[in-house]
């Protein structure tokens, strides 16, 4: 797995790659908006200005909305929740996707028709209704949104991790390794994890997009937290209701959760076509 | 074949069935008691215990599912709304028109749109068509329909953007689809009103669907474009028009023919953003208003209602694609 003639003539091609590039940059503006959220923002995030709805100026560079706060610092610290919210979710879905999938694909069996049934029946629920479902069940929260959407993500990477491991469990090297004694748990550690991992680095670049949708969406809803939180769809969902107004609040917010989810897209394809080299040349 | 028929209508009931239970469990033992969400914070002890009783909710966990099933299935029961003075099937009889009016209308948009988009990008591959096409699909999938409606209502702020018809409009629609009564009963200017108040909503709704359809369109195009008897049709002097419309399409509509109308699924429940943006009075914001009352029922109702639907539509599909493709016919199966 780790030949280093692999590695690098696959960076060679994300490099290549304009996708990447753009995607990459895109992420990174997000994730460093994130994390220096502290430094750039001129205000705090619950800081009220002079007045509602000021247009873009030198004090308030993308002006203020109906409560007075400032739209450019609250768009920054909006990435910092809805990113934390994204990575967690979708952490949750590799965990509980991932074990289920090697688990299925692993042991085969009644194991695995179990665990594909259930994993169809969470499919023919549509998406949006399981998230509303997971939040009605623990009263709306932060945490239900995070859990329903880390729910929602489940399948995609159970269904993966079990085709990859069907492929590579009857390899000559797994079978040696547990002809040479090894447990199920150690076999499936050190033989079959290495080739799980570019698979899912693709498949959470591309979830962590959809999750950003997803997290925002449900709290545009008004569903999660508190309304007045510094978060992507609840500023969307608060500057909706002044629109006769101001259409101003909405840009900023609307912007950043599109060119994030944008970002996480094309830093995923990119990703896929430089570490996937059976997918590559066949879409293009 | 009737073997795979009926195993596929059974696996339907299971699904439905599934559902059902997991759906009543789930809001029965989570810790989010309806009842104490009715009274607010200060309730008092022997007002639940006499609502809990009139609810029903007072029994045995099995016995409460299996008056549940039997009356779901008996009259037609779901039980009543908490909040509204309506039961859950006169609510979802009251909103569920309208969210299918807006679905097929985006539908409408979604379908031809995507299709012709999807077949000029695999004619015309790597030139211009194909980077509009490629690039607006991949927005189209990631701006959120949220922020594209609230763009859409700054864009036409002489559209109307708010609920089906102005307010005090004088009209009744007895079956609830307001643009199909209205033209039947020569109301045109309802008519026009309800059209005009169905466009926004309806293209941002239309958008995501039409991105997959153009992005399937064109893999597939591409697929058959490239195959042997294309090659031999143009080799016989068909025009290139007559190739793509003749040859190519319609052995890469089978694809198409099934995402889209997993379409038709995605378009009902994606409809709860949509909706909750231009106040569309259809079963999405029912739905919401649902979730944030925590009106169990309703949302139980809803929810049933959305899965039923989700499952007859892929089962229908299942059909379609049995019917459209002999190779599957022959063989046995849609999964091979």
């Amino acid at each position: 797995m780790a030949e280093p003639e692999f590695q690098s003539r696959a960076w060679r091609r994300f490099r290549r790659s304009r996708s990447a590039w753009i995607g990459g940059l895109l992420v990174g503006l997000c994730m460093f908006g994130a994390l220096a959220a502290d430094l750039l923002a001129p205000y705090g995030p619950t800081d009220r200005g002079a007045k509602t709805f000021l247009r873009p100026s030198a004090e308030h560079f993308l002006g203020t909305d109906s409560h007075e706060y400032d739209v450019f610092t609250r768009t920054l610290y909006g990435a910092r929740l809805s990113l934390l919210a994204s990575v967690v979710s979708v952490g949750i879905a590799i965990t509980i996707g991932g074990f289920s999938g090697a688990v299925a694909g692993y042991f085969g069996g009644w194991t695995d028709s179990l665990i594909l049934r259930s994993i169809d029946i969470l499919l023919a629920f549509p998406g949006i209704l399981i998230a509303l479902l997971v939040v009605v069940a623990l009263e709306p929260s932060w945490t239900a949104v995070i859990l329903a959407v880390g729910v929602l993500n489940v399948p995609v990477f159970c269904r993966q991790v079990r085709a990859t491991v069907l492929t590579v469990r009857d390899l000559d090297y797994v079978t040696a390794c547990r002809a040479l004694g090894a447990t199920p748990g150690y076999t499936l550690r050190r033989a079959i994890l290495p080739s799980l991992v570019n698979p899912i680095i693709v498949l959470a670049t591309l979830g962590l997009g959809t999750a950003i949708l997803e997290v925002a969406g449900l709290s545009f809803l008004g569903i999660a937290g508190q309304p007045d939180e510094p978060e992507w769809g609840n500023m969307l969902a608060e500057a909706k209701n002044h629109l006769a107004t101001t259409f101003y609040p909405a840009l900023a917010p609307g912007v950043a959760i599109s060119l994030a989810v944008l970002g996480f897209n094309l830093l995923g394809d990119g990703l896929r076509d430089a570490l996937d080299p059976r997918l590559h040349g066949r879409d293009e | 074949m009737g073997r795979y028929l009926a195993g596929r209508l059974l696996q339907a009931v299971a699904t439905i069935l599934i559902a059902v239970v997991v759906v009543f469990l789930l809001i029965r033992l989570l810790p989010n008691n309806p009842v104490l969400s009715r009274f607010g914070q200060h309730a008092v002890p022997e007002q639940v215990a006499i609502e809990m009783a009139r609810q029903g909710w007072d029994q045995p966990l099995l016995v409460q599912l299996k008056n549940f099933i039997a009356s779901a299935l008996g009259d037609g029961d779901l039980g009543e709304s908490f909040f509204l003075n309506e039961t859950v099937v006169e609510g979802i009889e009251r909103t569920f028109p309208a969210t299918l009016e807006l679905a097929l209308s985006a539908l409408m948009l979604a379908v031809p749109l995507g299709v012709v988009a999807g077949v000029a990008a695999a004619v015309w591959r790597n030139r211009l068509p194909d980077y509009l096409c490629m690039s607006g699909s991949l927005l189209g999938v990631s701006v959120p329909v949220f922020f594209l409606g609230i763009c859409l209502m700054f864009m036409f702020p002489q559209m109307p953007t708010r609920g089906r018809l102005p307010l005090g409009a004088d009209f009744d629609a007895s079956s609830g689809f307001i643009v199909i009564e209205s033209l039947f009963r020569g109301r045109f200017d309802i008519f026009n009103a309800a059209l005009r108040h169905l466009c926004l909503p309806a293209i941002a709704l239309s958008t995501i669907p039409m991105a997959v359809i153009a992005r399937i369109t064109r893999s597939s195009m591409l697929d058959v474009l490239s195959a042997d008897y294309v090659r031999t049709a143009r080799a016989k002097g068909a025009s290139p028009p007559r190739v793509v419309a003749r040859h190519a399409l319609p052995n890469a509509g089978i694809p198409i023919t099934n995402i889209a109308g997993l379409q038709i699924g995605v378009l009902l429940t994606g409809a709860v953003l949509t909706e909750t943006v231009f106040d569309w009075p259809g079963m999405g914001t029912h739905l919401v208003d649902a979730v944030r009352l925590s009106d169990y029922n309703v949302v139980q109702g809803c929810t049933l209602m959305i899965v039923t639907l989700f499952v007859a539509i892929s089962l229908a599909l299942d059909m379609i694609y049995l019917w459209l493709d002999p190779r599957i016919r022959f063989s046995g199966g849609a999964d091979g």
